[in-house]
């Protein structure tokens, strides 16, 4: 290590065996910009999904309940629910897009994926691991897979270790390459992400924002891992250099086929780089589904809220702000939850139901799902409870005996090939009603059903 | 309480001109702010856009006095209600901060003193400006402003400490403590940059709807287009300390003249665009304060210098004058025709659907 440590780094230009540096910056060649062509070439349009792609991470039932002590006799006194039954599936060289106000748990998690948390319950499989119970010496091979950028460039990087030192402390620490061809190895990753490979031995406070957490994406990418946790990767960064590491984000992926899980509550950025979004509520995902599903036909009230709430700057053209649904309050305490739906004490729709039952996540097409007892597109929300026949209750919640109840079919994890459609409110197969009816109980059900 | 102030001349309520801002450091002088000017009348709202470090904060300081006397050098003139702001005695700046301009803070935590209750710090607010009022006039008086911006129970929260708010309850105190002694120019800097999106929603209804009854002038500092687009009457897009490109919202961001502002349009996506639209990034990183580029600050980074002949991008800083559309909408760039630019090059990629639609919005 010491061998990289800098005569200085201000001496860099004098050095003669070193080949001429631009001047400060090191990321694009300072005098010319590109031409606009070319810069546009270099972007990416939105990402796309591969409907066919293998899961590399199912994550089912997750939970992370923090103990919250009593300060007098160190008791447990109750539990901050900071995840609460989530799940998903993240495809092969795809990404998921888990958005949210602060302290719904998606951070949570994100760190609960890298083990950086160990979670009270559920199962993430991972290539034939279950990270959830792993012990932490199993754990460390499958580290090299799933690999974290952090959103504060400026707290994530050791301010006293070279850039060197902290792109190739992870291939040190898991023997990537052999001592002597770790500095190659270094330079070989930052110029990947656009840094000046000369610049190995300066520190990070020598760089910008941006650069910064381009080194941050440099060190997760070491490891070539086959999984990225990204937890709001751009929050920190300026508009303009946003869009860069967006670039860069979505160029890594590309090349690399790497899986992204993306966190981030920048709605609009989620939608560029993720195919599929999750959206999460005091700990649970409330709505789930491609890309088209959630921005343009979202069903939950909340992602309709958190939608109408974005600015829109094609706005200016009409003059005036947007209409929008209003939430009032803030978001309740996940030490104590709201009973059944945890939405319900900031919703619109809310009923006597919400506060009875919690809504199932229930598939309402193909590659959407949905957690509401309401749900419906903006102004066509139901009046009804569409899960009440489901649950075996009758529309105030309370149990009917009339009713059959729906079995895990349209609430499984990822999504299967039939579901309940809202209109005919029946159950569907691949988009043609199923013979069964209401009843729920047809033959295109998984065999344990 | 709401008393207009009279006015003493014909001009807008705020008059900012050729404002120049300097800081000498060991390293050489800081060019924060130079040759700026712009003004906002009573019930409007400007708003200031640009990255870190273009000088958008600086130059709001200086409308209250803010920098440090030895330390900055100010020039150019900023008249409030027709009064000279630049050079002002202490005691008089004293009268005018808090009472006919106030401002809003960014980090509505690091803001707030930790140790003193809401209720207290406010009604400081006003007891200053108000020598003659008891203390229970002032916690009146914060009560009724803690009202007004929405904070629930207020007769009991105004004895709560900053942390026992949550993020918007905050921001909000913010607010009322801005509002105490109705300014006639509120200046809020980045108000809502850390709150999420929900909150940020209420945050501007606020506003627009404290704007609306007070009838006061608004200046809010931002990088984010949209509230840009939703809550100002004008725009001021600054890079590098300069007015790039000034004009009235709605002409500004549907008919954006500098290539600055059209990166600033394509780096954030829409959550309405089209999925074919593309992020293109301003390449590089704002350049450094101490030694400014030569000519157009922005042609280091400019991916459009090459449809400007010779050299001149990197040798003439341009004017900010008038372009092609007309008198309101001021834009410094060399560009003959940044319109058909605009439209044929940048807006296809950054939004197809409005391109296809003709490019009018």
């Amino acid at each position: 290590m010491t061998a990289q440590l800098p005569d200085h780094a201000e001496n860099d230009e004098h050095r003669p065996d070193q080949p001429e540096l631009p001047p400060a910056d090191g990321e694009q060649p300072v005098d010319v910009a590109p031409e606009f062509e070319e810069l546009v070439a270099s972007t990416h349009t939105a990402a796309e999904l591969d409907p066919l792609a293998e899961p590399v991470l199912t994550v089912e039932n997750l939970k992370m309940y923090f103990p919250v002590k009593s300060p007098l006799l160190r008791r447990t006194i109750g539990h901050v629910q900071a995840v609460d039954g989530v799940s998903f599936v993240i495809p092969k060289g795809g990404a998921l897009g888990l958005v949210g106000e602060s302290g719904c748990g998606k951070s949570t998690t994100g760190q609960l994926i890298t083990r950086l948390y160990t979670p009270t319950g559920g199962s993430m499989m991972f290539e034939g691991h279950d990270l959830a119970t792993i012990s932490l010496k199993d754990m460390k091979p499958l580290r090299r897979d799933v690999q974290m950028i952090f959103q504060d460039p400026y707290s994530s990087l050791n301010p006293r270790h070279t850039v060197g030192s902290i792109v190739g402390s992870p291939l040190r620490v898991h023997k990537m390459v052999p001592g002597n061809q770790v500095l190659a190895r270094v330079q070989e990753l930052l110029e990947v992400v656009g840094l000046n490979p000369e610049h190995y031995n300066r520190y990070p406070n020598e760089f910008s924002g941006g650069q910064r957490q381009r080194i941050g994406i440099a060190r997760a990418l070491a490891l070539q891992p086959k999984l990225l946790v990204a937890d709001e990767p751009v929050s920190a960064l300026d508009v303009s250099i946003q869009a860069q590491v967006v670039n860069l984000l979505q160029d890594v992926q590309k090349e690399f086929g790497i899986s992204f899980l993306f966190i981030a509550h920048d709605l609009a950025v989620v939608r560029h780089f993720c195919p599929e979004i999750a959206v999460m509520y005091l700990g649970k995902i409330v709505e789930i589904g491609d890309r088209d599903s959630i921005y343009s036909h979202a069903h939950h009230p909340y992602t309709q809220a958190l939608l109408s709430a974005v600015p829109d700057v094609k706005q200016a053209a009409i003059g005036g702000r947007r209409e929008r649904i209003r939430l009032t309050g803030d978001v309740p305490s996940p030490v104590n939850p709201p009973s059944g739906c945890r939405f319900r004490t900031r919703c619109s729709f809310a009923q006597e139901i919400c506060a009875r039952h919690e809504p199932p996540l229930l598939q309402i097409g193909p590659r959407h799902k949905v957690a509401c007892h309401f749900a419906g597109e903006v102004g066509q929300h139901p009046v009804r409870p569409i899960t009440a026949r489901m649950l075996g209750e009758d529309d105030t919640g309370h149990p009917d005996d009339g009713t059959s109840r729906l079995g895990e079919a349209a609430t499984a994890v990822g999504y299967t090939d039939t579901w309940f459609d809202l209109r005919s409110q029946t159950i569907v197969t691949g988009g043609r009603k199923d013979t069964g009816g209401t009843s729920m109980t047809g033959e295109n059900l998984p065999p344990q059903a | 309480m709401t008393t207009t102030p009279s006015r003493s001349s014909g001009e807008p309520f705020l008059v900012v001109e050729n404002l120049t801002v300097r800081f000498p450091t060991a390293d050489g002088l800081v060019q924060a702010v130079s040759d700026l000017s712009y003004s906002v009348e009573l019930g409007k709202t400007l708003g200031i856009v640009g990255e870190s470090g273009s000088g958008k904060s600086v130059s709001s300081m200086a409308l209250l006095g803010l920098h440090d006397r030895k330390s900055a050098r100010i020039a150019g003139s900023i008249r409030l209600d027709g009064e000279e702001v630049v050079g002002m005695s202490e005691d008089k700046l004293r009268r005018l901060r808090g009472n006919t301009v106030s401002m809003i803070f960014q980090d509505a935590l690091a803001s707030l003193h930790p140790f003193y209750r809401i209720g207290v710090q406010l009604a400081e607010a006003y007891e200053i400006h108000h020598p003659k009022a008891t203390k229970r006039e002032a916690r009146q008086r914060a009560i009724q402003m803690l009202e007004r911006v929405g904070i629930p129970q207020p007769d009991r929260r105004v004895d709560d400490f900053p942390h026992q708010f949550s993020g918007g309850m905050r921001q909000r105190a913010m607010i009322a403590m801005g509002l105490m002694n109705d300014p006639s120019l509120l200046i809020a800097d980045e108000p809502t940059t850390a709150l999420d999106v929900t909150v940020q929603a209420q945050i501007l209804d606020l506003l627009q709807d404290l704007q609306r009854e007070f009838n006061s002038a608004i200046i809010i500092i931002t990088h984010d287009l949209g509230v840009v687009a939703e809550m100002v009457d004008d725009v001021l897009v600054m890079y590098a300390g300069r007015g790039v490109e000034y004009g009235p919202v709605k002409e500004l961001l549907t008919h954006p003249e500098m290539p600055y502002t059209w990166g600033l349009l394509s780096s954030v996506p829409d959550v309405t665009a089209d999925t074919n639209a593309r992020m293109i990034p301003i390449p590089g990183n704002p350049p450094s304060l101490l030694s400014p580029p030569t000519g157009c600050s922005f042609h280091p980074r400019c991916p459009h210098i090459h449809k400007v002949p010779g050299d001149l991008c990197r040798t003439a800083l341009p004017e900010l004058e008038p372009g092609p559309r007309g008198g309101h909408h001021l834009k410094r760039c060399h560009l003959v025709d940044p319109e058909s630019i605009y439209e044929t090059e940048v807006l296809p990629e950054i939004a197809p659907d409005l391109a296809e639609a003709g490019g009018e919005g």
